[in-house]
């Protein structure tokens, strides 16, 4: 019975996304906003459950491969909020563009339940078959657009690099098995410690990163990051930069900490060189771009590039950094693209830089928001993104690596470029001749601008969300 | 007598031909499904020759997880190879390169 009670958000969100999907055949047809609630219903549903059983410390349940401890509840809790946020985002969009895809909130729920059997997978199988339904429900949702040209394209790059993912994933972890002889990932811990076979785990070590690399989106296995947020339906984009950067991040501790502890010297070393070629090419690249989601999805790189500075620092204070920074990117990115769904309409996606220009003087509370997310991405005190890179760099320098930081600095300079170019574009540019007026809903709009305040309070309060970060972490290193 | 070293070559040569086909190949979308498939199926070799050769069941039973997981996989697949044929008419490698930089 307690098995079953620690997997009861899980079991019930399993449950509601079928209804979903039952109540989304049999609604009436002019009685669209059914999906719509009943979907944002289930959301809130598993949130309340989430909070009401928050564990107090680590259980492992159904032989040791499901992990209930406060990281996997926060991180869950997080994810819940995002995913609801992102379904006002997407039903606003969807209405206004007149391409109304329920599909969308069914293949999100889906993927958030992927999502949270990742965050508390303790076992190679369920850290892989989380993976799978997170993917294989991205897929679809970013080949929902079926008349798109673009969103086919980009969705088929993103299948068959992220099955090519996937396979190098297994592969490795199949070396792992037959080393260890166990999927568990206490179990491979021992067996790693032991100090045994060490050059055929590290073997299973280098695919499973790049599995993990490819799902994070660092370079050089960054390629599909681009076009997949170019090509795909705004609220698509959203929702993937989002909340899954949070299970990519869980997945790491899992397969990273949890598993392969005892091989940090090895991962440390090709962290380091993931994290400095992201932040380099990413940011670099991304001052070359005019289509702003192209251009967020290169900042998306070098941030994945910063937050794998947390995790080399290899230390409790080191991981709760890196969730520090998964959790408050997930909530800018979600903003900055948020943004572009107010300002899409009827007949364009909004999506290039000129279509910003002059946004000062067309909404300038929209603007406002726009400012904070986009100060907050490039780092400038007194935002959330600063604390984050700061905590992250306390660490990097704490486990003597300044001369990383050093260089994590240099490309975040190079980075408040094109950051600002936004800025200056929003308030110094002459708006469009052409410039269609803002039709965002009213409810759209609270929800954006809780979605920017909430990055100012987060940056005007980090020591909260810190030390949550870090009694996460701590439960889990003990 | 066959032992765990034939079955881990055979794997890693299948495995080398399936990442090979999807970087070589440049005409034939439908190719690189086939070699997404090959993929796994070279991993479900290495974990059920670990799994015989170790004697624990666990590996096989994550090859059938692995075998649905694919199935799924190919239907997602060939869907957006649908859509995408629709929208464009081709499935040539090629072709895929409305977005750039």
């Amino acid at each position: 019975m307690t098995e079953l009670s620690s997997v009861l958000p899980e079991a019930t969100l399993a449950g509601l996304a079928c209804l979903v999907l039952v109540i989304e055949v049999f609604r009436a047809p002019a009685n669209r906003a059914a999906t719509f609630w009943a979907a944002a219903m289930s959301v809130i549903i598993v949130l309340s459950e989430i909070a009401m059983r928050f564990p107090k410390g680590t259980t492992l349940a159904f032989n040791g491969t499901f992990r209930l401890d406060i990281m996997s509840a926060v991180l869950k809790a997080f994810v819940m909020v995002i995913v609801l946020l992102s379904f006002f985002y997407a039903r606003d969009y969807f209405e206004r563009r007149g391409r109304v895809v329920q599909e969308y909130y069914i293949l999100a729920l889906f993927a958030t339940l992927g999502m949270m059997v990742l965050i508390s997978a303790h076992s190679l199988l369920t850290v892989y078959l989380g993976l799978e339904l997170l993917s294989l429900s991205m897929y679809a949702m970013v080949a929902m657009d079926r008349d798109s040209a673009t969103a086919s394209e980009a969705a088929m790059k993103y299948f068959v690099l992220g099955a090519l993912a996937s396979g190098m994933l297994l592969y490795g972890m199949s070396m792992l098995y037959g080393v260890a002889g166990t999927l568990d990932l206490g179990q491979l811990s021992a067996q790693v410690g032991s100090g045994n076979s060490h050059i055929l785990y590290t073997f299973g070590l280098v695919f499973v990163l790049i599995g993990l690399a490819f799902k994070l989106g660092v370079v050089p296995f960054h390629m599909w990051v681009p076009d997949v947020y170019q090509g795909a339906p705004t609220p698509v984009t959203l929702f993937i930069s989002s909340a899954p950067k949070l299970a990519a991040f869980a997945m790491a501790i899992r397969l990273l900490t949890d598993g392969l502890a005892g091989l940090a010297g090895e991962w440390r070393d090709m962290l380091m060189l993931l994290s400095v070629a992201s932040m380099a090419i990413g940011n670099l690249v991304a001052i070359a771009q005019t289509n702003i989601k192209r251009m967020l999805a290169y900042s998306t790189v070098s941030h994945m590039g910063f937050l794998l500075l947390g995790l080399l620092a290899a230390s409790p204070e080191g991981y709760a950094a890196a969730m520090f920074y998964a959790i408050t990117y997930a909530v800018m990115s979600m903003g900055a693209f948020g943004a572009i769904v107010l300002l899409s309409n009827a007949t364009s996606e909004s999506d290039r830089l000129a279509d910003f220009a002059g946004l000062g003087r067309r909404s300038p509370w929209i603007a406002l928001m726009m400012l904070i997310l986009v100060f907050s991405l490039a780092g400038v005190p007194p935002f959330a993104g600063f604390w984050a890179k700061w905590f992250v760099l306390k660490e990097v320098v704490a486990a003597q690596h300044t001369w990383l930081a050093a260089v994590a600095v240099l490309f975040s300079l190079v980075g408040a470029y094109y950051y600002l170019r936004v800025i200056k574009i929003m308030y110094f540019d002459e708006p469009d001749a052409g410039a269609v007026p803002i039709t965002a809903g009213d409810d759209v709009r609270l929800v954006f601008s809780v979605n920017g305040v909430s990055v100012l309070l987060l940056g005007l309060l980090p020591g909260l969300l810190m030390s949550v970060c870090m009694a996460a972490m701590k439960s889990y290193a003990g | 007598m066959l032992t765990l070293t034939h079955f881990l070559t055979l794997g890693a040569v299948l495995f080398c031909l399936s990442v090979a086909g999807i970087f070589i190949n440049r005409k034939n979308v439908i190719v690189l499904l086939m070699c997404i498939e090959l993929m796994l199926l070279a991993v479900n070799m290495n974990f059920i020759a670990f799994s015989h050769f170790n004697g624990d069941v666990a590996g096989q039973v994550f090859v059938f997880f692995i075998l649905t997981v694919a199935a799924a996989e190919a239907a997602i697949g060939l869907a957006i190879l649908v859509v995408l044929f629709r929208n464009r008419s081709s499935i040539n490698v090629e072709d895929l390169d409305a977005m750039k930089g």
